[in-house]
């Protein structure tokens, strides 16, 4: 199956995106990010809409720019208002998918957006999959340098000011990689599932681990596993793959939870 | 923590005029303190008298106006002021995977803990705990230890890189009453081993009149301030605590006048 170049693309790019959905889920998880993580997603309905009404030829770069504006709006938003957080969350979200959609069915043109919604990772290029690996690299490196202090920022904000960490310049960055790495690899998860796919393995990790190398550890473990698995069983059955990946990333989650259980 | 020595007692940290206000409502006005390293600094009052509000603000959590100054007592020279903070509780959930030693050097390294454990951060780590007799707690997961355990944990790390100034917020609510005299004695051991001034709330007046070199009775400002038979004694005690919803309180003052 691997004698398709369209096969092969796939591979790599499920080797490169899933680990960085692993690595950047856990710290949702644990900020309890993930209905933040979900508008994101669809942040990039509107995102393609503008990209549609100012001609911008590469709609990549006008979804990118504005998930990157709604991510430092919705933080900013949430740390100001006294609306809970997840109120003004829901408000941003529905906006822009309205907006989103309002834009790119006129004229009935929507079907041409449709594979959005799904995603198509078997169509992913060469080019594409090298600034997938760009941006791969950069998370490495700034989880690498700030991992810790998102930690701590995450655990007890006043606490992790007294210590002089960086708190709000933490926040923005996490969410700024978060749209970043949402939006460029929406186009082949989907905006449907892409949040599974962020929130699955790092949830599945957490039933099975005690610090924070394990659950990592099993994070990125899990979301490979789902994606290979996933690939290699929508060659076979004919299905989207993106689905494929989250029904197993799901089964993962219901296997491990059972486990706890049975434990305790 | 590198190394454990005597307070020299000449280093003062002075809060001058410090003033906070919400929304143009003044929570907190014109306080004035001196704390001395070397000292336990209970703060005491009613619910929402600002005492929490006051620990955030000389934390720098939240703005205020005035200053806050670090001094030698000797020269005058100012110096940075490096704060140890235990917060009043931090809520990890159960099933968290986050161990002691995940807490403790997200806190204080970079090196990622998500990578691998370093040698030499587990030592330094268990090097403090040992002080609170937490060492054995260094691998257990954060949300299974008990009250008294987390705020041991807490402290170890408080005091890890040697501040001048000590801020707890209420530690030993959920805390048990042998725990609670435990605490104290800690803090004693602590004032007594550490160059560090302690500044505390708290609602136990049995102990704060046990262990407190200093009482601050505030609402909104300070109302009176000294040992803690003097503010417990004087008319600005019996105003703010008299008729109050708070009985231990009362009862408990009776003890001493």
């Amino acid at each position: 199956m691997f004698d398709y170049g369209f096969m092969r693309n796939a591979a790599l790019a499920i080797l490169i995106i899933t680990p960085l959905f692993g690595l950047l889920g856990t710290m949702i998880v644990s900020k309890k990010m993930a209905f933040f993580s979900d508008a994101l997603g669809h942040s990039a309905l509107t995102g393609i809409a503008i990209g549609v009404l100012l001609h911008i030829a590469d709609t990549d770069i006008a979804m990118a720019v504005f998930a990157v504006l709604f991510a430092m709006a919705l933080n900013f938003i949430s740390s100001r208002s006294g609306a809970s957080t997840d109120t003004v969350i829901s408000v941003f979200s529905s906006c822009s998918v309205a907006i989103g959609l309002a834009v790119l069915s006129k004229n009935g043109n929507f079907s041409n957006y449709s594979s959005l919604l799904v995603g198509d990772i078997l169509s992913i290029t060469k080019r594409e999959i090298f600034s997938l690996f760009l941006l791969f690299l950069f998370t490495v490196f700034f989880y690498s340098l700030c991992f810790n202090w998102l930690n701590a920022a995450a655990i007890h904000r006043a606490l992790a000011k007294s210590r002089r960490i960086p708190v709000r310049l933490m926040e923005y960055l996490f969410a700024v990689f978060t749209a970043l790495v949402v939006t460029l690899s929406i186009r082949w998860v989907g905006i449907l599932i892409i949040n599974a796919l962020l929130i699955l393995p790092a949830a599945a990790g957490r039933n099975l681990s005690e610090n924070m190398r394990e659950y990592h550890f099993f994070s990125i473990l899990f979301s490979l596993f789902s994606g290979f698995a996933g690939l290699i069983t929508s060659y076979y059955t004919n299905v989207a793959t993106g689905p494929v990946i989250v029904v197993f990333a799901s089964a993962l989650y219901f296997g491990t939870y059972f486990y706890k259980r049975n434990l305790e | 923590m590198k190394k454990i020595r005597k307070p020299c007692g000449l280093h003062c940290i002075k809060v001058k005029h410090l003033g906070v206000a919400l929304n143009g409502h003044d929570i907190l006005k014109d306080i004035n303190l001196h704390i001395h390293c070397g000292s336990i600094n209970a703060i005491i009052g009613r619910n929402g008298a600002g005492k929490s509000t006051l620990i955030r603000a000389i934390l720098g959590d939240i703005p205020h106006s005035g200053e806050i100054a670090f001094k030698d007592r000797e020269n005058g020279r100012v110096q940075k002021l490096k704060i140890g903070y235990v917060p009043q509780k931090i809520n990890i959930e159960k099933d968290t995977p986050l161990s002691v030693y995940d807490l403790i050097a997200s806190y204080c390294w970079c090196f990622p803990v998500f990578l691998k454990k370093s040698r030499k951060m587990e030592e330094k780590i268990k090097q403090s705990l040992d002080v609170f007799e937490a060492g054995h707690l260094i691998d257990r997961q954060v949300c299974t230890l008990s009250g008294g355990q987390l705020q041991r944990v807490m402290l170890a790390m408080a005091v890890m890189d040697e501040p001048n100034l000590l801020l707890l917020d209420e530690a030993v609510s959920g805390v048990d009453p042998n725990g609670v005299e435990l605490f104290y004695r800690t803090m004693e051991f602590l004032k007594q081993n550490f160059d560090l001034a302690v500044i505390l709330i708290s609602h136990d007046l049995d102990y704060v009149l046990k262990y407190a070199d200093k009482v601050i009775l505030l609402d909104q400002t300070v109302l009176k301030e000294g040992s803690a038979k003097e503010v417990f004694q004087s008319v600005e005690f019996e105003k703010a605590f008299g008729a109050d919803e708070l009985p231990g309180y009362v009862k408990r003052r009776k003890l001493f006048v």
